[in-house]
């Protein structure tokens, strides 16, 4: 059974807000986003800078409030929950940050900053037992239990990563929403702590969202990946066939950028030209066609549904079919 | 005569017992026209030793201890301050990591441009020259996007105009210190394929910073990589990334998941790159390393010339093939 399914979620943030009245203008961060995620498993969240991912990543755990749209989680409805009710079922799903130097209370020692969380849920009766867990989840994240009273000015950008996961850790969550856990980091360290994340999931069956920009660590981590694009998943599948075989034409377009070591690999750049348009106003049609090199006239007009052109692996695009993509 | 030749820098921070040396003895030389590539973690003393080459890095704090920095030919570290002058922004220009914060957020981009020109070349401070420059590091429509400012451009439009803003005084030497970090993977293809670009057009120098070994791709002539201060590795490009020698080298490489290899697990490098200040002694590479012997903690080695031109700075180093293929299979 999927552990977490998205059903037509939509988050719209207004812009401009008038004086009077309400707001004409809206960004359409998230349109009409469906996923499921099973349990223990990865899934991938990929999309460049303002495709709305990281909202997507934060709505589904309920961390920003979806404009419509159902979130089943574990069997129940929790997209109209709030307060207590929510508070109670947040213990069961988790988020790591992108930014270890912002995530973490600067004033706090990390002993604190694990046990707010067991605080929080009940988890820890008395001082000695929260201590003893705080040093057993130190362990896990491959820190010292010495650790546990320093503060995090004290720990390098790798081991303050390794704290946020071990905070996400504290409650027992079933499902994790990694917001970018590696992009901030230098590359050595960045192995370590995909690592250390596949090594918790084979230990605790936790699921992953796994939120990034770079498609070569998604597909390392993940079982599954949906490619996102101004607010819509234009292409999903398991990871593998959507590396090997990608259908849209963006995807193509975000494999040919990831750098690749061997100077003698001739892979063909597809060099996308500009940047990602203004959800505030998509595209018409197609919302890649101003930026895609294989657009015909209808592309700016119909919107492109996400077919199933192999099982399994969904695209959204006029033009693509089961025997495009290949790089 | 190399364009610039970097000998023995040693740059330290702190006084006396506390000093800090963040750049130990690296000796560089890039020719005229040529890219060299700068590759190291955060911390490895990589952008001291790029700022220093127009003497950028403030000194106090920084003392520069010891080595000469040669502009053609001169000795930056020797030169009065009106003669730094010339040489900052005019022989030697800088792109900068995150164009947001490098540009001036109440100007209009076009105006940066034409300031950098009125310092440089007062007689091509005009429109026609800013648009020019603009339409050379690919922005469109540059006589409206010149009066735009900084926020109403994306991070890597931004680093168009830090590159035209760089190239305004012709410069002999680029200096790119990680411009393509802060950007997304299709954003930083295109300012790759720029900088390489223009490269040719203008027959300039490029110094590469970056800690990705892989987004070099053909940009690069030669690679210098930095661990803890030090240079460890050095050669061509093509030699070092298909048969890196050094296990710091090798480790790099191998820590990047890649598309076209499965691999169950990434090869980590264990701990943590040290601070300056607290570099361990003999090589300072030699708690993470994979090959470490006994006598790699007590003395240090020297950076040796090994065949093909190139340098390594470990004694035990490996000369075997291809750095995923042969270790991945191990």
């Amino acid at each position: 059974m999927n552990l977490l399914a998205i059903e037509n979620l939509k988050v719209h943030f207004p812009v401009r807000q008038p004086f009077i009245g309400r707001a004409k203008e809206f960004v359409h961060a998230v349109d009409d986003v469906n996923f499921t995620i099973a349990a223990g498993e990865t899934v991938g969240l990929v999309g460049e800078s303002g495709c709305g991912k990281t909202t997507l990543g934060r709505a589904a755990i309920k961390l920003i409030e979806p404009t419509s749209g159902r979130i089943v989680f574990d069997g129940e409805e929790i997209g109209a929950l709030s307060g207590a009710e929510l508070r109670a079922r947040r213990r069961r799903f988790q988020m790591v940050f992108q930014d270890p130097y912002g995530s973490l209370d600067p004033r706090l020692t990390v002993a604190d900053i694990i046990g707010e969380a067991l605080e929080i849920h009940g988890l820890a009766s008395g001082a000695t037992e929260r201590r003893r867990r705080v040093e057993v989840l130190l362990k896990q994240v491959g820190l010292d239990s010495s650790h546990a009273s320093r503060l995090p000015h004290q720990f390098s950008g790798g081991q303050r990563q390794r704290i946020g996961i071990a905070r996400a850790l504290a409650v027992e969550p079933r499902l994790i929403v990694c917001d970018e856990p590696v992009s901030a980091l230098d590359v050595s360290v960045q192995a370590q702590i995909i690592n250390l994340l596949q090594d918790l999931q084979r230990e605790h069956g936790i699921a992953y969202l796994f939120v990034a920009h770079d498609l070569a660590v998604v597909k390392h981590i993940s079982r599954r990946i949906l490619v996102m694009y101004l607010g819509r998943i234009v292409e999903s599948g398991e990871a593998k066939s959507l590396c090997r075989s990608p259908k849209h034409p963006y995807t193509q377009a975000l494999l040919s950028a990831v750098p690749v070591v061997d100077p003698d690999s001739k892979r063909q750049r597809i060099l996308l030209a500009g940047d990602v348009p203004s959800p505030i106003h998509p595209p018409g049609g197609c919302p890649f066609h101003p930026r895609c090199p294989i657009a015909e006239a209808r592309c700016k007009t119909e919107v492109p549904a996400l077919r199933e052109l192999e099982p399994g692996h969904l695209a959204a695009c006029h033009l693509a079919t089961a025997e495009t993509g290949g790089q | 005569m190399p364009l610039l030749e970097i000998k023995n820098l040693q740059i330290e921070f702190g006084a006396g017992v506390r000093a800090v040396r963040a750049v130990d003895g690296v000796s560089l030389s890039l020719e005229a026209g040529k890219t060299l590539c700068l590759v190291g973690e955060s911390g490895s003393g990589k952008s001291i030793t790029a700022l220093s080459i127009a003497k950028l890095v403030p000194s106090p704090p920084a003392r520069y201890v010891g080595g000469e920095i040669l502009l053609e030919g001169l000795d930056v570290l020797k030169m009065s301050s009106s003669e730094l002058r010339d040489v900052r922004g005019g022989l030697v220009s800088y792109v900068f990591q995150e164009p947001g914060a490098s540009l001036n957020p109440v100007f209009r981009v076009g105006a940066q441009i034409k300031e950098s020109l009125q310092y440089h070349r007062p007689e091509a401070a005009n429109d026609t020259e800013v648009i020019r420059l603009l339409k050379l590091v690919g922005i469109s429509a540059p006589e409206s996007r010149m009066r735009n400012y900084p926020h109403e451009m994306s991070g890597g439009m931004q680093q168009r105009v830090m590159i035209a803003m760089a190239l305004a005084s012709q410069p002999k030497l680029l200096v790119a210190d990680e411009p393509t970090t802060a950007l997304d993977v299709t954003i930083q293809a295109q300012i790759i394929e720029l900088l390489s670009d223009l490269r040719l057009k203008l027959g300039m120098a490029v110094l590469f910073i970056t800690h990705n070994l892989g987004i070099l791709g053909d940009l690069a002539d030669n690679v210098a990589v930095m661990y803890a201060g030090q240079i460890v590795e050095r050669g061509t490009m093509r030699e070092v990334l298909q048969r890196p020698i050094h296990p710091y080298t090798r480790s790099l490489i191998q820590s990047v998941p890649a598309l076209d290899i499965e691999v169950e697990r990434l090869t980590a490098i264990p701990g943590t790159v040290p601070l300056s200040g607290a570099f361990p002694s003999g090589c300072r590479f030699h708690p993470r390393c994979p090959i470490a012997q006994p006598a790699c903690s007590s003395r240090m080695p020297d950076l040796a010339d090994v065949p093909n031109g190139r340098a390594v700075r470990c004694p035990f180093w490996d000369s075997s093939g291809n750095a995923r293929t042969t270790s991945r299979k191990a």
